[in-house]
């Protein structure tokens, strides 16, 4: 999932001919007030702190400045400023508009109906979540025909638009939905999407491309996101690594069994907070980087729970005693493992003569975890 | 018979020629299934553990009467590998390849479905049933011939519980791994029937995972058409909003797809709940004594 920027979801759009307020990223605030100076942005304009969780209006990283000092102290107030844990290291100065009324618009999938779902409600400027549903229209669309006309004109009469801003949002919903299909986007949504004169323009982006697609798109593959450094090196290794609140180390093959193995740890008063997926490999190399990796979160205890599938036993254990040889002394930690599947008898031969020993119950397994992390939290 | 598979599945393996193809292959034929042909382009006239290799799919299903396929392809080519195989005639396709974009999984599921092809998967570990056949990955150690029926969204936690359901005596009928993308192109919903006309299941062991809404509509499904006994585990209780854990879909997002609202349905629909994975084989021989008795 690598989620844009508002200002490079707008990038995107832009390319798409979806109308937006003129404006600029700027990194400094000379290089704010130069670009007021100069005209490049209109004034009065808006400063908006690019970050990548909601709520920036009310946690005061959006101002608005009238002249060239003005831009230039709302910069400096914002950047360099910590806005729920992200460092705002770049600014969107765009021209602020006369607006009139505020929609919202967006694309995604539906699961259920295996279909993209077009949404559209007359409240914009808002979270959607806390618009009643009654006033959000989703409208199904197959792949395979694409937006069609007739749907593009149900959008349009549940908003009640007149003749100009409806032209306008015709042209929108067809440019949104080619964002959609050709960007392989998660998400795209115009919150607002604000009436100005006779057109439409995006106020905002939220634009969400699927990892997945990667292949198609390598013009994505460098846009940072919101992982942790370790999480950023896991990735780049191709293991999945969450870092989260608590001590014990848990790593596990697939999402399922990572998630069912942190379910009872918890039971047992454990405090699960580093996990890694090893996935499907088969390559003990791979199996070593990843406990090389868990060393370096400095869990208090960690739990090795795998079954092998596409990953065999003697796989994991041959990578697990690697990475123990290879773990410096003051950074070791306690290790329970428990190992079944394919080639399990060789994968618990390989461990035994490491000195490591494989338990069969997940339960006593648990136990045996959370008591080598110090016992049961309070 | 048993859930889409059996003694009679005549399984063509693309991408046979790969690593995990191979590997795969073998480990298919020593379950008993009937191997038949492998496809990969350009590798036509070789042989993968004595089963012969095909240019395309469709040469592999004329020659060998191939009615069910195992994709190994990698992700961008798998949307190709499947429309070829529906073209051919194949209607049963196991996709076991990760990281397809979900925008090619709706051209897919779309196409399969003009034609009457049943996906299972993507990133799923396929279809076993145990003494008549398999198609996909998951391992044949865990498996007894019987009567529990198990459909999952997991992959390795389902080898864990199907492992379980032997160790304590009991046998499968068939297990579905269903795969957790986000767009699958069979769901608990559509493989509920399966099991329900089944003759084969007594039971169902039903695995779910937090994200999304298939174990919500699988309950509402249960409630007014299943009528065997259901035993259910949602993976994922203690997992923190937002964050996603692992590969799959498995996502909280603004509160919807929680364990909460999964197992209070579920338990409205008269399921059995496991709070465990350990906690499964005994409630399974509970709901087959109090159905034994009824």
């Amino acid at each position: 999932m690598v989620k844009l920027a508002e200002w490079r979801g707008k990038e995107v759009f832009r390319r798409y001919g979806i109308p937006l307020p003129r404006g600029r990223v700027v990194r400094s605030p000379e290089e704010a007030r130069a670009a007021s100076e100069s005209g490049d942005v209109p004034l009065p304009g808006v400063l908006k702190a690019q970050v990548l969780t909601g709520g920036r209006g009310k946690g005061g990283a959006v101002r608005f400045a009238a002249t060239p000092a003005e831009v230039e102290e709302a910069a400096r107030g914002i950047l360099g400023m910590e806005f729920k844990g992200e460092q705002v290291r770049e600014l969107l100065f765009e021209e602020k508009l006369a607006i009139g009324r505020e929609l919202y618009v967006a694309l995604t999938l539906d699961r259920s109906q295996r279909l993209p779902v077009l949404m559209v409600s007359p409240h914009g400027g808002m979270e959607i979540e806390s618009v009643d549903a009654s006033e959000i229209v989703r409208i199904p669309i197959h792949p395979f025909v694409g937006l069609s006309g007739y749907e593009r004109r149900r959008a349009l009469r549940f908003l009640g638009l007149p003749p100009g801003p409806a032209k306008s949002m015709e042209g929108i919903l067809d440019r949104l939905w080619r964002v959609f299909l050709h960007e392989d986007a998660e998400l795209v949504e115009i919150n607002p999407l604000a009436v100005v004169g006779d057109s439409l323009v995006a106020l905002d982006s939220k634009v969400i491309i699927e990892d997945d697609a990667s292949f198609r798109h390598p013009e994505y593959a460098e846009i940072p996101d919101d992982r942790t450094a370790l999480e950023e090196v896991a990735r780049e290794k191709g293991i999945a690594f969450v870092q989260l609140e608590g001590n014990i180390g848990v790593i596990a093959n697939g999402a399922g069994l990572t998630m069912a193995t942190l379910d009872v740890l918890q039971q047992f008063g454990g405090r699960p907070g580093i996990f890694l997926d090893l996935g499907g490999t088969d390559n003990p190399a791979q199996v070593t980087e990843a406990f090389l990796l868990m060393a370096r979160a400095h869990p208090t205890a960690v739990f090795l729970n795998v079954f092998g599938g596409v990953t065999r036993c003697d796989t994991v254990a041959t990578g697990l005693v690697e990475a123990m040889r290879r773990v410096p002394a003051a950074e070791r930690f306690p290790l329970v493992a428990r190992i079944r599947g394919n080639n399990e008898a060789e994968g618990i031969r390989i461990l035994q003569e490491a000195g490591i020993t494989s338990l069969r119950q997940l339960e006593e397994s648990a136990r045996a975890v959370v008591a080598a992390a110090g016992g049961p939290a309070a | 018979m048993s859930v889409l598979i059996d003694t009679d599945t005549r399984v063509l393996v693309q991408g046979i020629t790969g690593h995990q193809g191979t590997v795969h292959t073998r480990n298919m034929l020593d379950f008993g299934a009937r191997v038949v042909a492998g496809a990969t382009p350009g590798k036509g006239g070789t042989s993968v553990e004595g089963v012969p290799v095909f240019d395309t799919v469709e040469e592999a299903v004329a020659r060998t009467g191939a009615n069910a396929t195992c994709i190994f392809v990698p992700a961008p080519f798998a949307r190709d590998a499947f429309v070829e195989a529906v073209d051919a005639g194949v209607r049963l396709a196991v996709i076991v390849t990760e990281h397809i974009p979900f925008h090619d999984m709706l051209t897919m599921y779309h196409y399969g479905r003009l034609k009457g092809a049943r996906i299972i998967g993507p990133n799923c570990p396929g279809i076993a049933a145990p003494g008549r056949s398999k198609v996909g990955i998951i391992p044949n150690v865990v498996f007894r011939p019987g009567r529990v029926g198990v459909v999952s969204r997991s992959g390795t936690l389902t080898y864990e519980i199907v492992s379980g359901i032997k160790d304590v005596g009991l046998g499968q009928s068939t297990c579905l791994g269903l795969g957790g993308d986000p767009v699958v192109g069979t769901s608990f919903v559509d493989a509920l029937p399966l099991f329900e006309e089944d003759p084969e299941t007594s039971l169902l062991v039903l695995v779910g995972e937090i994200g999304g809404s298939a174990e919500e509509e699988a309950a509402e499904y249960i409630r007014h058409h299943f009528h065997k006994p259901v035993v259910a585990y949602i993976a994922g209780r203690s997992a923190p909003p937002g964050k996603r854990m692992g590969h799959a879909g498995a996502i909280i997002a603004r509160g919807r797809g929680t364990a909460e609202s999964k197992i209070a349905a579920l338990q409205a629909a008269g399921a059995r709940i496991a709070r465990f994975p350990y906690e499964i084989p005994e409630l399974v021989r509970e709901a087959l004594a109090d159905a034994g008795t009824r």
